[in-house]
């Protein structure tokens, strides 16, 4: 038998499913992975450290191991890594100092083996767009907690695709649950009243970060009365000087909030006891009249500003590229932090008529938890983790954005508030500016007034913690049902599209000529070939 | 004790395997997906939409303006500068191929974005002309791939051709006309679809380049982004139809020469 020149079929039918199963997972793509567990200890009997308490004592205890498997949006926690000088030091009753030493993952696998005495292994991995995760879940048993924005986790309530959080999750008597201990009672209002369903988000989904929608400007350039109105974007006094987000849903609710800017602006509608749900009732409008109004304003848009962006927004604002951003609060933060290290002075303003509040918030996913009740408390566990006020600040401070945690009991919130926005003791021009509405519910409340330097009002602390009067006209919008995101999305591609009828005859006629010459050149080339 | 030996068969099985797994299983997905509905029933809807919806139309037409600009910039910019370097007999010939080449070695990305600072030096403000900035960007990142196949081309043109024709009384246009370029067609064959291809697509270059208009790649990507498979890999189909023609009518073309086809690359 001549080996070798015969192919062998069954192994070569071994290689491939071996291929296969080497490929497959290639093919969700797109997500980092990285184990978090560090190397792997399997603790010998009787040396598994006892709980602190036993009404702690997770469901899992004496199980050997839980493995966590999360994912998250990407630069969307702390590294760990500081420098020294980096630590925060409050300054407040307790002199709190936090520092960032380790990864929030790795301080979590530790946490949660000293309360409960069980090892946790989490599996971290990022995704870019709520997109990408969706699609990501649609290959299947991938995650058992993600941090999806609030119009995607809608849409996983409403596909039943999310495991409830436990009761034990909501006990307020229970130490180790800093999130429902601390979440700021306007986020809790949120999570509480919209309802998917029949069901309230907060039965499945734990706030991590939150803000609203608004315009960045170059305040030298544009006044903070024109950026404080939708209808900048569109505004042929600065064609070409301005960025719109590349994002169907931010876009939708920019073109109608100038589809309705004269309704939201009148006198007796802002004053109307009722506005903020009038105004929530406008902006999810998704009946075809007023997605075609809002096509032919995109188009405005589309002709007048500079570009739509999906990334490059924040370093064209901050290059001096253009002089108008439409930008989440979290990114505007970050963008006027940029600048200012060149001493380039931006300020971010939020539309008089309407802005959307939004949220990413943690939900566990069915079938990734699975009915384990260990792996589900210690879910639970990493969202509380998350949502104590020293871990908090540590996030917030290396995300730029503002957690949906006010502190509860604890100062810690407040105090890096104050110590971020808090104006020197010799600063002169100095304003109070009220925060009790997102700490306890009532910008009046004294307790919570930062004295602040007076262009904050404008700036990142105005980006971080809008005032009330901001959030009264800050609405969520809901998730599109398919029919309705079928119709808007084909509203956006005809946006984007090119249209055939919007050329105009000389276009055509350079065309045609262009046409011409290169058949001719074409033509030309294959006849002298031929010769 | 047997040694280990491979036919010739068996070294392929790893491209086999890759080809397999990457382009036929792929491609066996899209086919599907472009001829069901959203519930898996054959249907031609999504054929029958990509002709009568002005959207895709639009959009072929822009993406195909937009391909064929860049990919004759190119040839113009490509053709003499790859004449020169193989014709002039200079010793430095490779030296400066290479430094056509260099950039390739640095990220597209990179490069673009320094290409926009120029841009925005000259133009002063990019938003004004997508189009013009569009070819611009693609001409800058694929004109190697036009420079490298043309080069090699002439530079394996036998010279006595050119001396014959020359000796037996053509001006140096005929013998450009009707010895040079015919000879150097396989060369053009390849570059134009290494450029055309790419340019009907890459639309990330668009996006970099402050372009809001979509070309085929982002249309495709706007399907799928919606979860419609159906229509997007309809689309992707489409076009993949489109390119097979295109590496068709070029290949005829490239017949006796084939064995140039990038060569260097």
């Amino acid at each position: 038998m001549r080996a070798g020149k015969r192919i062998n079929y069954p192994a070569l039918a071994a290689v491939l499913m071996l291929g296969m199963t080497a490929v497959l997972p290639a093919f969700s793509g797109g997500m980092e992975r990285v184990s978090a567990a560090g190397e792997e200890k399997t603790p010998a009997a009787g040396e598994v450290k006892e709980p602190a308490a036993d009404e702690v004592k997770a469901p899992a205890a004496g199980k050997e191991k839980v493995t966590l498997r999360i994912a998250n949006w990407e630069e969307y926690i702390d590294e760990g890594d500081w420098d020294e000088e980096e630590a925060i030091d409050l300054d407040d009753e307790n002199g709190t100092v936090i520092f960032g030493e380790n990864s929030m993952v790795d301080d979590f696998t530790e946490w949660y083996q000293d309360t409960y005495g069980t090892e946790v292994e989490v599996e971290y991995s990022t995704f870019g767009t709520n997109e990408d995760l969706y699609n990501q879940l649609t290959l299947g048993n991938e995650f058992d907690l993600v941090c999806p924005s609030e119009y995607m986790f809608m849409k996983l309530i409403a596909e039943d695709r999310l495991q409830p959080l436990s009761e034990a999750f909501f006990d307020e008597g229970t130490e180790e649950n800093y999130y429902v201990r601390g979440v700021s009672d306007y986020i809790r209002d949120i999570f509480d009243t919209n309802t998917i369903k029949g069901e309230p988000w907060s039965r499945y989904a734990a706030g991590y970060m939150w803000g609203t929608t608004g315009i960045v400007y170059n305040p030298e350039e544009i006044s903070k009365e024109e950026a404080s109105h939708w209808a900048l974007l569109a505004d042929p006094a600065y064609k070409g000087q301005v960025t719109v987000k590349d994002n169907v849903r931010d876009s939708y609710f920019a073109a109608l909030g100038i589809l309705f800017e004269e309704e939201l602006m009148e006198p007796e509608f802002v004053s109307s006891p009722d506005r903020l749900e009038q105004i929530a009732e406008r902006m999810n409008r998704t009946d075809e009249t007023t997605v075609e109004a809002a096509e032919d304003i995109l188009k405005d848009i589309r002709k007048n500003a500079y570009s739509f962006e999906s990334d490059s927004g924040k370093a064209d604002m901050v290059t001096g590229k253009v002089l108008a951003n439409y930008q989440w609060s979290g990114d505007a933060v970050y963008t006027l932090d940029q600048a200012e290290i060149d001493d380039y002075y931006l300020a971010y303003a939020v539309p008089e008529e309407c802005t959307n509040v939004w949220f990413d918030g943690w939900v566990m996913l069915k079938d990734g938890i699975g009915g384990d009740e260990a792996k589900q408390h210690a879910a639970e566990a990493f969202i509380n983790f998350m949502s104590r006020p020293d871990n908090a600040v540590r996030n917030m401070y290396y995300i730029g954005y503002t957690s949906v945690i006010a502190g509860g009991d604890s100062d810690i919130m407040y105090a890096y508030a104050d110590w971020c926005y808090g104006a020197e003791d010799d600063a002169e021009d100095t304003i109070e500016y009220p925060v009790g509405f997102f700490f306890s519910g009532d910008d009046g409340d004294e307790d919570y007034i930062i004295t602040a330097e007076s262009d904050q009002a404008d700036r990142q602390l105005f980006a971080q913690y809008p005032p009330g009067e901001v959030l009264e006209r800050a609405v969520v919008m809901q998730y599109f049902d398919q029919e309705a995101n079928r119709r808007i999305n084909q509203m956006w591609v005809n946006v984007r599209c090119f249209n055939l009828t919007d050329l105009t005859t000389g276009e055509w006629a350079g065309i045609a000529a262009a046409a011409v010459v290169l058949l001719a050149a074409a033509g030309f080339a294959l006849k002298s070939r031929k010769r | 004790m047997k040694r280990l030996r491979f036919s010739r068969k068996q070294l392929c099985i790893p491209y086999a395997l890759f080809l397999f797994c990457f382009v036929i299983l792929p491609l066996a997905v899209i086919i599907y997906y472009a001829f069901t509905d959203g519930s898996g029933r054959l249907s031609l809807d999504n054929l029958v939409r990509f002709f009568t919806n002005g959207n895709t139309i639009g959009t072929l037409c822009y993406s195909l303006a937009v391909a064929v600009a860049v990919t004759a910039v190119c040839l113009l910019i490509a053709y003499p500068t790859a004449y020169v370097l193989a014709r002039s007999g200079l010793k430095k010939g490779p030296v400066l191929l290479m430094l056509f080449i260099m950039p390739m070695w640095i990220n597209f990305t990179l490069r673009l974005t320094a290409l926009k600072e120029i841009l925005t030096i000259l133009e002063g403000n990019l938003s004004l002309h997508p189009f013009l900035n569009t070819v611009i960007a693609m001409t800058y990142d694929f004109l190697p791939f036009m420079i490298l196949p043309l080069y090699t081309t002439l530079l394996q043109l036998d010279q006595s051709l050119v001396e014959a024709a020359a000796d037996l009384g053509a001006g140096p246009v005929q013998v450009f006309l009707r010895v040079t370029l015919p000879l150097s067609m396989p060369g053009i064959a390849s570059g134009i679809t290494m450029t055309f291809l790419p340019a009907m697509t890459n639309y990330v270059i668009l996006d970099m380049m402050y372009n809001s208009t979509y070309i085929m790649g982002s249309l495709i990507g706007s399907y799928f982004n919606i979860y419609d498979w159906n229509n997007g890999s309809m689309i992707s189909l489409i076009l993949f139809a489109l390119i097979c023609i295109v590496s068709l009518v070029t290949d005829r073309e490239d017949g006796d020469g084939a064995g140039n086809r990038g060569a260097v690359l």
